[in-house]
């Protein structure tokens, strides 16, 4: 089959590889009928996050057709089944499982000694995503191996495009995870920055759980004209001062919530020298994160509120603000999305019309034509916001 | 070329059977190359200042030639990273840099003055190719005044936001008496 794999730093290349197979009795095999590029793949693009080799499929955005199961996958799953993938895969059945701590499973990383060592603890195995979670094939390709498949999945129904479904995958529940995690209430200013697909569903999503005022920054006239489509007020940090624009919002007082949806690769730009510097002892190993955004947010931030955090961070970070982090009482939440725990939900939401996530995408090419839309959508050329591949 | 990426696949995942393109230009492996010699050449000159001044009868500017060594080896750093165009384009200062320092050596009475005019020969030699490889890896991001398409139509909202905003807002009314779980705030 064609497959979208990895082979270094910016080198992602549509190779042919072998079909997946079934390895154990709990795995299913899908046809993959769409697939997207999302901005957690440009931190491997870029080999920011360690653990990549040579030879990886790439994807973990993804649905399709069930094409055969494992004898124990007793009935959840059958051949001909519509199904969309959670990036996390999860057993169901673990502690953390049972708490709807999905992307914490305790069961589903194979090479849990590696993360073991790296983080503490492993965390659940997801596709298509470094070998210190589990190093699985993605779903960039034209068939895709589900294990524990039996939990591991979302069923939509028939009549609904991919294209409303599919970002059931990652970046739905992930805006939805970092909105609902700030405990949202009628008065509150939620300010978000990044206007990627992930800071898009979260704007949204801001607003559908109620948020007074929702303000996006990003610097990309395209995202900013989209951010302020679905309800948001917005601040272009290129041209304009963050600090002060969030303080005029708020009169003076800050924004109540802030979310983090750009992460580990801030934008660098001579105007923000912490950012330089940052750039800098990446380059020699010395910083393994850019944290902008995380130093903005807690300065910003109303004595009291909540961060949260759904941008990649890698390794460490330095100078962030602990002080004013601790003494304003802030509450930082964070994590890689639990995307089962709100699936329910929001496949309802997508049903009663109430959203339409598919707003989001502004291309959608053959897959072969991915490894040309990985550097279309890093160079953020031709106003490109979601790419999806179609195999 | 792909029995080391095979070879340590878990059993049963896909293997690579036939290569697709690389996107990577030649113009790619001129950066590599050029990033590698600056590292090589900034080691030397930060760790046997010595050797480059004897060779070039420049003795007494070892310190000079350090901090050379350490402005090479940043270079080269930032030319093996992604951003290889900012890094081409240090190395191309740099080229001019070393070529001052190089032409301020020249004087008559320097018995290497032979070596010196090669090593002048070199650094035009190499900014060229530095040149060349900065010129063609110009990032391809749009420059920030280019015409862009925006999304002004693109809410999200089949029902527009002011449905989803007075939905929202019946739901809080509704659940403004509650405690929510865990929030021991109680706030009115
Ligand atoms: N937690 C999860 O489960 C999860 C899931 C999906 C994605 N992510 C992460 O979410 C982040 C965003 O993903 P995406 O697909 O939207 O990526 P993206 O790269 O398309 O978007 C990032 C946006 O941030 C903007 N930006 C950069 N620096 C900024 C700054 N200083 N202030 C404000 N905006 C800035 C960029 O212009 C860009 O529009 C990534 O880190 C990704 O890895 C996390
Ligand atoms: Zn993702
Ligand atoms: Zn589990």
């Amino acid at each position: 089959m064609k497959a979208l794999v990895w082979h270094g730093k910016e080198d992602i290349r549509c190779d042919t590889v072998t079909d997946p197979e079934i390895q154990d009795p709990r795995d299913a095999i899908i046809k993959v009928t769409s697939c997207a590029i999302c901005g957690s793949d440009l931190h491997l693009f870029h080999n920011f996050i360690p653990g990549m080799l040579p030879g990886d499929i790439m994807g973990h955005e993804t649905m399709g057709e069930v094409v055969e199961v494992g004898s124990g996958v007793d009935g959840k799953l059958k051949k001909g089944d519509r199904i969309v993938v959670p990036f996390t895969i999860i057993c169901g059945e673990c502690e953390q499982c049972k708490r709807g701590n999905f992307s914490v499973c305790e069961t589903t990383n194979r090479k849990r000694h590696l993360a073991d060592k790296v983080f503490g603890h492993a965390t659940a195995g997801l596709f298509g995503y470094t070998h210190l979670t589990g190093g699985y094939p993605g779903g960039q390709a034209e068939y895709l191996r589900v294990p524990y498949a039996d939990a591991t999945h979302i069923k939509v129904p028939a009549g609904i495009p991919d294209e409303q479904l599919l970002f059931l995958s990652d970046i739905f529940p992930t805006g939805w995870q970092a909105a609902a995690q700030c405990d949202i209430e009628p008065t509150d200013t939620v300010a978000i920055w990044g206007c990627g697909p992930v800071g898009q569903m979260a704007i949204r999503s801001a607003i559908l759980l109620g948020a007074n005022q929702v303000i996006a920054i990003d610097c990309l006239p395209e995202r900013l004209s989209m951010a302020e489509a679905g309800g948001a007020t917005t601040i272009n940090f290129e041209t304009e001062s963050v600090l002060e624009r969030l303080q005029e919002l708020t009169d003076g007082k800050g924004p109540e919530k802030c979310i983090d949806c750009v992460g580990m690769e801030s934008h660098v730009m001579a105007s923000l020298p912490d950012t330089l510097l940052d750039r800098a002892k990446q380059m020699v190993m010395a910083e393994s994160d850019r944290p902008h955004v995380l130093r903005e947010m807690i300065y910003v931030c109303r004595p009291g509120g909540i961060i949260s955090v759904p941008g990649v961070y890698s390794g460490l970070s330095d100078m962030l603000p602990m002080g004013a982090f601790m003494n304003k009482g802030l509450t930082m939440r964070t994590g890689q999305t639990h995307v089962n725990r709100w699936t329910d939900d929001l496949l309802r939401r997508i049903e009663d019309g109430e959203i339409d996530p598919s707003f989001v995408i502004t291309h959608t090419v053959p897959l072969e034509q991915g490894p040309e839309m990985y550097q279309v959508f890093r160079d953020k050329r031709d106003s490109c916001v979601k790419v999806v591949l179609k195999p | 070329m792909f029995h080391f990426s095979n070879i340590v696949r878990t059993k049963g995942d896909p293997k690579i059977v036939e290569g697709g393109p690389s996107l990577k230009q030649p113009v790619d492996q001129l950066a590599r190359a050029l990033g590698w010699f600056s590292i090589g050449l900034g080691v030397v000159e930060l760790f046997a200042p010595r050797r480059v001044t004897e060779t070039l009868g420049m003795e007494g500017h070892e310190t000079l030639v350090r901090s050379f060594g350490i402005r090479e080896i940043m270079a080269g750093i930032m030319t093996l990273s992604v951003e290889k165009n900012a890094g081409l384009w240090a190395r191309v200062g740099g080229d001019g840099l070393d070529a001052a320092a190089l032409l301020s050596g020249l004087t008559a009475d320097n018995p290497k003055k032979g070596n010196i005019a090669l090593a002048l020969l070199m650094v035009g030699g190499i900014a060229m190719l530095d040149y060349r490889a900065a010129q063609d890896t110009k990032p391809r991001r749009p420059p920030r005044d280019a015409r862009r398409k925006l999304y002004p139509n693109r809410s999200g909202f089949p029902k527009g936001i002011e449905s989803v905003r007075s939905a929202a807002r019946q739901i809080a009314h509704a659940g403004h008496n509650e405690v929510k779980q865990g929030d021991a705030r109680r706030v009115p």
